[in-house]
């Protein structure tokens, strides 16, 4: 580690100001910090400091993200050998799935953290650790047989629109990993709706068994194929096509469990999201109009990304709501928003990403009242003691 | 029945190096010096040229808007330097001190039962004794033309590694019971003390204040918060706070008639072979009471006061005008290696993401390095967490980078002080200066508002 460091030391003045590779001083900037924590002490203020910092937190997120990204890889691989009618060996299939997902993976990585490179090097900044996530959550949030070029456009789109034009990391305003799938799904809807996206090699025409469809349970229940949903059991181990890492409830609450242990995840807003969705599927039940409106709420929060949704992209930290008030409500309407829209718009079966995507707009109006309230009781004080003078 | 304010919200960082109860011998310290920054709101102009003797109570500058503001020597001696920095601006007296104090006898006798307020207000300032009350807002030297609407002491300290102030003031019950007197005299407002919840403290026997009980961690001693619980600062008002030390300082007056700036303080830190208590002089020359022998390895970092607020210096540095205790820990002045994928058995954060969450007894040695860069903000509700009062911390913080007054005032700015979210800073993911943020706006606005 020793060589290491004096190695870094040594090539370092290329990169500051001045030196030769200066353009490149925020790669350089980001390996480094990478590697070694810098030796920067405190000055002034609080002399010491929490160990935590944004790689730590963010790695956080990146390791309960894994039970998803392993899970999504074996149902890969469980459908596609489900859709031919082979049998195959848990090995074999989960192999198949990591093949055909890792690129996902590398394609998002490499896209999200090329144009973060050259943003922060453009504005001298350093690299934001902010994309670790985004790169990751953008894979599980795909079907599988999405285009490799189409995830690399959606996520610069994503990255640059959604992120960099307002600032960057901490200053957006949509969540980029929905933004990067609401592009898909606005600008390739064939890719990433109806039934033929979700498992391997539909598109293609591959020779499946009688009477496979690959229709997401969402898309039998929007169909009124109520028949046809799984029972919960089957919904929440997951083994059932959808996106690559919503499908297993198992692996995402392994993931919410991390989360709230470290202290990372907001319990306020996956709590209030998951109480707002079993509201509003009661509401749904009392009138009951249709087949789809009579789904148990247990059943409408298994279906789907909901609980993906709840857990990994409605507490981004930055697109939520900010006061802990604010994230009650904030989270409660993502979830009411989420198994209505789905319910009631058979055009957008998948209510969770529209639902996250229109309170993150409506965040910062949240906030607000829950900030005004706070100055209204300061100034009613402030009042009162005018008035005693 | 004692009403006790319960605050949840805070942390105790559990830090190695709490001061054990016993003595530390110590030696006259040989240099005293009193820095001017000590004193917020304060331009010195210095009256004595270097070279120049000075008695103990004798005045050594004035405030350059007010000039019937004195600081006064705590020791007899030389001026041995006036030490400026950048642009001339002073940043410490330093005065070579005599073996055997010699103390101004310019205020012989005072009666405090026959003066009347404006008396008391001469005398304090006259003696040198008014600098240690303090104004909120702003945490300001008090102007003398101020009237406040109450006086706050906090009888405890909540922060890392503090001392126990029963120890400190074991002996004082007299000095502060005649410094209550005076301030009764000088204004005739309610007297609040904060004191921890279980403690038998001082000031429960003392006459002509009004206790408060309080408890929960760290910063439920710190007199801001108290003060947000009790009695809050609204827009125009203004409270005074003054340190139950300062208190014995003026009580030693009236009844020694000298000015006696010789007190006990708390040497702590894990960097300290044996920590405890001293017997020192305010504003001593560290070297006097901490040994290099007592020091642990030679890359240290001095802090005069505790680790979230404090002041950084060097061994031959000197004990700040306000400050209880001296703080030793190590400097994080090293690279570690992927230190932020470690496990981290050992490093202490509020969060579980480091494994040292299997052991929430251990106390730590934690070092000044700030553990990642500075980033935007990102993480949220953390701030939340350690402040203990109606505040959005993290809206307030936010409105002082855009030094927005209108937004601050009605997020209630004036009822903090750096200190009181130096927690904050702590916890803050984005390692974000909240107490230098906090301060810049609190002159801005000063600045603005005179």
């Amino acid at each position: 580690m020793n060589k290491l460091r004096a190695f870094l030391d040594k090539i370092k003045p290329n990169f500051e100001k001045g030196g030769r590779f200066y353009f490149l001083h925020s790669t350089f900037d980001a390996l480094e910090t990478f590697l070694f924590v810098p030796n920067k002490v405190t000055s002034h203020g609080a002399h010491i400091r929490d160990a935590i910092d944004l790689k730590r937190t963010m790695s956080i997120v990146i390791i309960a993200l894994i039970p998803s990204l392993l899970f999504g890889m074996f149902n890969v691989g469980y459908q596609y050998y489900k859709a031919i009618g082979e049998s195959a060996t848990f090995f074999e299939m989960f192999w198949f799935g990591f093949l055909k997902v890792l690129p996902i993976v590398v394609v998002s990585y490499v896209s999200g953290l090329t144009v973060e490179f050259i943003f922060a090097q453009v504005r001298h900044h350093e690299v934001n650790e902010g994309f670790l996530v985004s790169g990751m959550l953008i894979p599980l949030v795909m079907p599988v047989n999405i285009p490799l070029w189409m995830v690399s456009v959606a996520t610069i789109f994503a990255v640059l629109l959604g992120k960099e034009v307002f600032g960057g990391t901490g200053m957006n305003i949509f969540n980029p990993a929905l933004l990067a799938r609401a592009f898909v799904f606005f600008a390739y809807p064939k890719q990433i709706s109806g039934d033929m996206p979700w498992t391997y090699g539909l598109n293609e025409g591959i020779k499946t068994i009688d009477g496979f469809s690959g229709a997401t349970p969402l898309a039998n229940a929007a169909a009124q194929a109520i028949d046809k949903i799984p029972d919960n059991l089957t919904l929440f181990i997951g083994l059932i096509p959808g996106s690559i890492g919503e499908t297993s409830k198992i692996a995402i609450l392994l993931g919410a469990l991390i989360l709230l242990y470290t202290g990372v995840g907001n319990w306020r807003i996956m709590l209030s999201t998951i109480l707002g969705g079993l509201f509003m599927g009661f509401i749904l039940n009392l009138f009951a109009a249709n087949m789809f409106m009579q789904i148990s709420p247990f059943t409408q929060i298994l279906m789907g990304g909901f609980l993906f949704g709840a857990v990994f992209m409605a507490t981004d930290p930055v697109t939520a709501s900010q006061t802990n008030t604010g994230k009650y409500i904030y989270g409660f309407l993502i979830g009411l928003l989420a198994i209505l829209i789905r319910v009631l718009n058979p055009a957008y079966p998948e209510g969770m990403m529209l639902a996250i995507l229109f309170m993150n707009a409506l965040a910062p109006l949240i906030d607000h009242y829950v900030v005004e309230a706070n100055i209204k009781r300061r100034m009613k004080r402030w009042n009162k003691s005018t008035i005693n003078k | 029945m004692t009403k006790v304010i319960r605050l949840k919200k805070g942390l105790n960082i559990p830090l190695s190096g709490k001061p054990e109860k016993n003595w530390i011998n110590s030696e006259t310290a040989k240099e005293v010096a009193i820095c001017p920054d000590d004193f917020i709101g304060i331009v010195p102009k210095p009256l004595l040229k270097e070279g120049e003797r000075v008695k103990a109570g004798e005045p050594i500058f004035y405030h350059k808007d007010k000039p019937e503001i004195l600081v006064v020597s705590p020791v007899s001696g030389t001026l041995k330097a006036i030490k400026r920095g950048l642009k001339r601006k002073i940043e410490a007296f330093i005065l070579e001190t005599d073996f055997d104090v010699e103390y101004s006898d310019k205020f012989s006798s005072i009666n405090v039962n026959l003066l009347s307020s404006d008396d008391v207000k001469n005398f304090l300032l006259q003696s040198g004794l008014w600098v240690y009350l303090r104004q909120r807002p702003y945490n300001i030297v008090a102007m003398p033309d101020s009237t406040p609407k109450a006086i706050f002491i906090s009888a405890f300290d909540t922060a890392p590694l503090a001392p126990d102030l029963e120890i400190i003031l074991k002996d004082d019950e007299d000095y502060i019971q005649q410094a209550i007197y005076l301030l009764k005299r000088l204004v005739n407002v309610p007297i609040y003390v904060g004191v921890k919840e279980g403690v038998s403290s001082i000031f429960e026997r003392i006459k002509g204040v009004e206790i408060r009980y309080f408890s929960g961690p760290h910063p439920a001693g710190n007199v801001g918060i108290q003060i947000h619980h009790i009695d809050p600062i609204n827009k125009g008002e203004i409270v005074w706070t003054i340190r139950p030390e300062d208190l014995v300082v003026m009580g030693k007056y009236v009844i020694h008639k000298k000015y006696d700036l010789s007190r006990t303080i708390a040497i702590t830190g894990s960097q300290l072979k044996q920590t405890g208590y001293v017997k020192t002089i305010q504003g001593a020359q560290v070297s006097s009471f901490i040994s290099s022998e007592n020091i642990i390895g030679n890359n240290n970092r001095f802090i005069s006061g505790n680790v979230l607020t404090g002041k950084k210096i060097e061994l031959n540095g000197y004990l700040g005008f306000f400050d209880r205790m001296i703080s030793v820990i190590p400097e994080g002045n090293q690279y570690e290696f992927l230190g932020w994928a470690m496990p981290g058995f050992n490093k202490f954060s509020v969060s579980r993401t480091f494994f040292s969450w299997l052991m929430p007894k251990k106390e730590y040695i934690i070092n000044t390095n700030y553990h990642g860069g500075e980033r935007a903000f990102v993480i949220t509700g953390q701030y939340e967490q350690v402040v203990p009062m109606d505040i959005l911390p993290q809206h307030l913080v936010k409105a002082a980078i855009t030094k927005n007054i209108d937004m601050m005032e009605k997020l209630g700015i004036y009822e903090v002080v750096e200190e009181d979210l130096a927690l904050c800073e702590f916890v803050c993911t984005s390692k974000i200066e909240v107490q230098k943020i906090i301060r810049e706006a609190l002159d801005y606005i000063r600045a603005e508002m005179s």
